[in-house]
């Protein structure tokens, strides 16, 4: 579970942020919408303190990733993002084979056993539902992959280091149609083992795959429930009319 | 007028412009060529110099700047490489970051006769080096600095961010980072700074003038605290202070088709080691 508590956020003066509480359940997708600005993508960054390397930024309120403080000092930020992973908006694979793309959290992580490490690339690639595709060019360089390939390979990179949490920024909005069916339905299929966070502009997206869902309006939480509650059933006047496309 | 038709005219200017350039790089190349080849055969790169100067090769002087080269650049390559990674990547967005640009940029701008002059104070005389191959090449190196310093800079600028999130979100340190991610990325960029380097150092005379370079001194070297001759220096030497100056021209020109060959064959080869890393 994660659990986000009071939190406020601000890039130098801008309160991007304000007063966020709300609880995530394990093993099961949690929708973030809401318009352009709304403060998403910087919730969703705060979970593996990935706006730690933004300069000038201030929290306060705490977030817990399974009852730990994550910015407490202790904490070892290398260590939480190897629990929480991260899929971006852009698929970036890194210039290497599509093989050592997904061997780099690994070998990050200081594994040094070529066989496990093969066995693990392999199966982080069936996870993502990619194998088939490239099991016969595991050397070929990722960036010639096609769009849709490069984000399931980013995919399958992230399983590899075994998180505990996904963490999604829009990661179908670079994709064609058919790319975006299949990593929606990798996301359905993830979700009984992992914990996905995903941001999504697409209201059907967001219907399709998560279970709950979360609107953000202007930095504020403006309400939280169940998806179907959100989209049929909304108590809020602002929900309805965004998910209802009458503004966004 | 069209636009299209400004358009093609534009496009006609730039087109000559550049090849124009192309041009007075042939213009250069063919007329040393053509001036220095009849000089050029084994004996005239593989023997000591004679009677003054106007006979015999110019081994020495190959040996000599091969060796500065080499030293420079086993000096500055490092340093130039360490300092444009600490700045690109460790210093934050501030004064320090837009100092130490400006100061490196300062660098380059001082006239190489001034380095020659600071390296004479500094290695020759205070370190007491002496005239030697070291002196001569800390001097090359210092000289080359700030262009190795900027073009590490611009490698690892044009690295996308996005790689370095993917790899820090994998739970990745920034030491792991640039070393896995972000230098295999800028390395074949780096290298050009290598080569743009090499270019400089390997024509430079001035800084040379008082820290290494000898007049004559037929035989190599053999440490780096002895003098040595060097191509740029010798064609100098050649072209205004021989004992028959009409004699030594086409020594000078041999020279001089030398030292350019030099030039192109260290480009050549960095060439090909940056497409080696590009292709990986
Ligand atoms: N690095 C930054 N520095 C300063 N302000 C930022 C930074 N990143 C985001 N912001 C601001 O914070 C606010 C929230 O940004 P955020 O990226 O979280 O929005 P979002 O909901 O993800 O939007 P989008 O749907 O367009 O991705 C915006 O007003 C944005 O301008
Ligand atoms: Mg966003």
């Amino acid at each position: 579970m994660i659990q986000i508590k009071n939190v406020n956020f601000y890039y130098k003066d801008f309160h991007a942020l304000t007063d966020i509480t709300m609880q995530i359940p394990d093993k099961a997708v949690t929708a973030f919408i809401g318009p352009s600005g709304c403060g998403k993508s910087t919730l969703l960054r705060l979970i593996n303190r990935m706006n730690d390397l933004i300069d000038g930024t201030r929290l306060t309120g705490n977030i817990l990733v399974e009852g730990q403080d994550i910015y407490d000092k202790k904490v070892e930020v290398e260590e939480l993002r190897k629990k929480v992973g991260m899929v971006f908006q852009k698929p970036n694979p890194f210039p290497k084979s599509i093989f050592e793309n997904v061997a780099y959290g690994l070998r990050v992580q200081g594994m040094k056993n070529e066989t496990e490490i093969k066995d693990r690339v392999e199966d982080a690639i069936k996870k993502a539902a990619l194998w088939s595709e490239v099991e016969r060019i595991l050397n070929n360089n990722a960036t010639n992959l096609s769009g849709g390939q490069q984000q399931r390979l980013c995919i399958a990179r992230c399983l590899a280091v075994e998180p505990h949490v996904i963490l999604m920024d829009e990661p179908a909005s670079a994709l064609d149609p058919i790319s975006t069916a299949k990593i929606e339905e990798l996301v359905l299929d993830l979700k009984s083992k992992y914990t996905i966070v995903i941001v999504t502009h697409n209201m059907q997206q967001a219907l399709r795959i998560s279970d709950h869902t979360a609107f953000f309006y202007l930095g504020e939480l403006v309400e939280y429930n169940t998806t179907h509650d959100i989209f049929h059933n909304p108590a809020q006047e602002k929900t309805k009319n965004y998910v209802t496309g009458q503004f966004g | 007028m069209k636009a299209i038709t400004k358009q093609k005219i534009v496009f006609s200017i730039l087109k000559v412009m550049s090849f124009m350039v192309i041009a007075i790089l042939f213009l250069i190349i063919g007329f040393i060529f053509i001036k220095g080849i009849g000089v050029i055969n084994w004996g005239f790169i593989s023997k000591m110099p004679e009677e003054g100067m106007l006979k015999g090769g110019i081994l020495p002087a190959i040996v000599g700047t091969l060796c500065l080269i080499g030293g420079s650049m086993l000096f500055a390559f490092p340093i130039g490489v360490c300092s444009g990674i600490y700045i690109n990547e460790f210093l934050k967005d501030g004064p320090l970051k837009r100092f130490m640009r400006l100061m490196t940029d300062n660098l380059a701008g001082i006239p190489s006769i001034v380095f020659g002059l600071f390296g004479m104070a500094l290695f020759v005389n205070k370190l007491k080096f002496g005239d030697s191959i070291l002196a001569g090449s800390l001097t090359l190196g210092i000289l080359a600095l700030p262009v190795i310093i900027r073009t590490t800079e611009e490698a690892l600028r044009s690295v996308d961010d996005l790689h370095r999130q993917a790899s820090y979100a994998l739970g990745a340190s920034k030491l792991y980072t640039i070393k896995k991610v972000v230098l295999p990325i800028a390395l074949p960029n780096i290298i050009t700074g290598l080569i743009l380097a090499i270019g400089r150092v390997s024509g430079e005379t001035a800084p040379i003038l008082f820290t290494v370079a000898a007049y004559f001194l037929p035989k190599l070297p053999h440490s780096l605290f002895e003098q040595a001759m060097a191509l740029p220096y010798h064609l100098y030497v050649l072209a205004t202070s021989g004992t028959d100056i009409e004699k030594a021209k086409p020594m000078a020109f041999g020279t001089a088709l030398i030292l350019i060959t030099i030039v192109l064959i260290c480009n050549l080869l960095a060439n090909l080691i940056r497409a080696k890393f590009k292709k990986k």
